[in-house]
């Protein structure tokens, strides 16, 4: 596979806005991207799109053209792609494959989702549809319920605590407060997090990310060509997706994602290091719990010791592999569909050395990790600066 | 449907914030239980009195299906 290079990156703000619709936050994501490569609408030879539930949430489909005509892209191929929370993940895995591959040259991969306009309930009833709906679904499970089950299990086996998971939780609303696009930008205390409104037990409203409108978008280009675009290179050094059974009931050990460890293994391979070398990481904090098990499946800490490493600030913007400095999905946000991408926007930001007051120093092997429903996709991505 | 037999509370959590068809309900236990036979099962536990709720390791037997759904109680 020929070496893929992202040259551009491009986000709305996270958060609730009652007026914008869809389109116009992914014509923004968009456009932005495609300013930061200097690249015109016209140079554009194929569009991905990731997003969940476009139709459930907002009632519209066809969703792929539908951006990109909003950004002058036509008569290229536009599909969307849908894997649940992983969905822009996946549109972006096989943006990097298309490319790698040769099919085309210059690719623009974005992700969007509009969640605000649907109450609380009925956000929490399509979000439910990443599950398995004759089964977990039916019996009344919410995406929260599932992983408190998990939360509740990886307690039982490895002694992880309420204020582990609080730590998750005040660790990422404190790097949230630092970047200007997070949907939350309020730093909270480890008795808040432990005093919040009950969700599913043992997960309070702290523990879970938040429900957001947004969109981001990146452009890829074989890195032989990336010299002659006039922005800085980003290597996608590694990348693999990789699924598992879609039920939580499916699978054998709930406190572990195999998809995650199989993609790790894999991008880790792909890109010639191991989770050792890995200096920051964007992980899919849908829950604090998901951190936690990430921090595990990923090889940064011992199975089962994902709570203490959290705890003691290994985790930490200051720490020896800050996670998550964006804010993640706690606190930045996590319009679903735009997630992914929007991970991969946050690792470029810190390897270019343009993160702000969030900038870490050691910030030149990057990962993404991306996870849909309970653990039935999984993405992982190892990015790197150009040597 | 056939009865799914007695088993084992694998993990369980208790929904407060419901989907909209169950926003009546709440809060209630949502559980998964390894079957004796073999196998897991997403069930609920039936009784909505807050003493009769199960804990992991707990043994618990089939108690009917309300809606389709399979509902357990404490053995």
């Amino acid at each position: 596979m020929r070496p893929v290079a992202v040259i551009g990156i491009g986000k709305t703000a996270f958060g609730a806005f009652p007026d914008r619709d869809l389109r116009s936050l992914a014509v923004e994501a968009g456009q932005k991207c495609l300013e930061d490569a200097h690249v015109s609408p016209s140079q554009v030879e194929a569009f991905y799109l990731g997003n969940f539930a476009g139709p459930s949430f907002v009632g519209q489909n066809h969703l792929a053209p539908y951006v990109a005509g909003g950004m002058g892209i036509t008569g290229v191929p536009c599909t969307r792609f849908e894997a649940a929370c992983a969905s822009s993940g996946s549109a972006f895995f096989h943006a990097v494959s298309a490319v790698g591959a040769g099919l085309y040259d210059v690719v623009l991969v974005g992700g969007v989702e509009k969640m605000t306009s649907q109450p609380t309930p009925k956000v929490t009833e399509i979000l439910a549809g990443a599950g398995d709906m004759c089964g977990e679904g039916r019996a009344g499970a919410t995406f929260p319920a599932l992983f408190a089950m998990i939360a509740r299990r990886h307690m039982y086996q490895y002694g992880t605590t309420r204020e582990m998971l609080a730590a998750v939780a005040v660790k990422n609303h404190a790097n949230g407060a630092k970047n200007p696009l997070a949907h939350m930008r309020k730093v909270i205390t480890i008795e808040q997090a432990l005093a919040g409104k009950p969700i599913a037990d043992p997960l309070t409203v702290y523990d879970c990310s938040l429900i957001s409108d947004g969109a981001a978008a990146v452009l890829i280009v074989p890195f032989e060509r990336a010299a002659e675009f006039e922005s800085k290179p980003v290597r996608v050094l590694g990348i693999a997706q990789t699924s598992d059974q879609v039920a939580l009931d499916q699978k054998e050990d709930i406190t572990t994602f195999k998809a995650v460890k199989e993609a790790a293994q894999k991008a880790y391979k792909m890109a010639g290091v191991t989770a050792n070398d890995i200096q920051f990481a964007e992980v899919h904090d849908c829950f604090t719990i998901a951190e936690i098990v990430a921090s595990e499946d990923l090889g940064f800490c011992k199975k089962g010791d994902g709570g203490p490493y959290a705890l003691q600030g290994c985790t930490a913007l200051n720490g020896p592999r800050p996670l998550n400095t964006s804010g993640g999905l706690k606190a930045k946000g996590h319009p679903v569909g735009a997630t992914g991408v929007g991970q991969i926007c946050d690792v470029v930001m810190q390897i270019r050395g343009e993160a702000g007051d969030r900038q870490i120093e050691r910030h030149s092997l990057g990962l993404a990790q991306n996870l849909g429903g309970s653990g039935a996709t999984a993405v992982v991505t190892v990015l790197g600066a150009v040597a | 449907m056939n009865n799914p037999g007695p088993g084992r509370v694998y993990t369980e959590t208790l929904i407060y914030a419901a989907p909209e068809q169950f926003v009546k309900d709440a809060p209630y236990q949502l559980t998964i239980i390894t079957l004796d036979h073999g196998g897991r099962l997403t069930a609920r536990i039936s009784s909505e009195n807050p003493r009769d709720r199960v804990q992991i390791g707990d043994q618990v037997q089939f108690a009917e299906f309300r809606d389709g759904i399979p509902f357990f109680r404490k053995s």
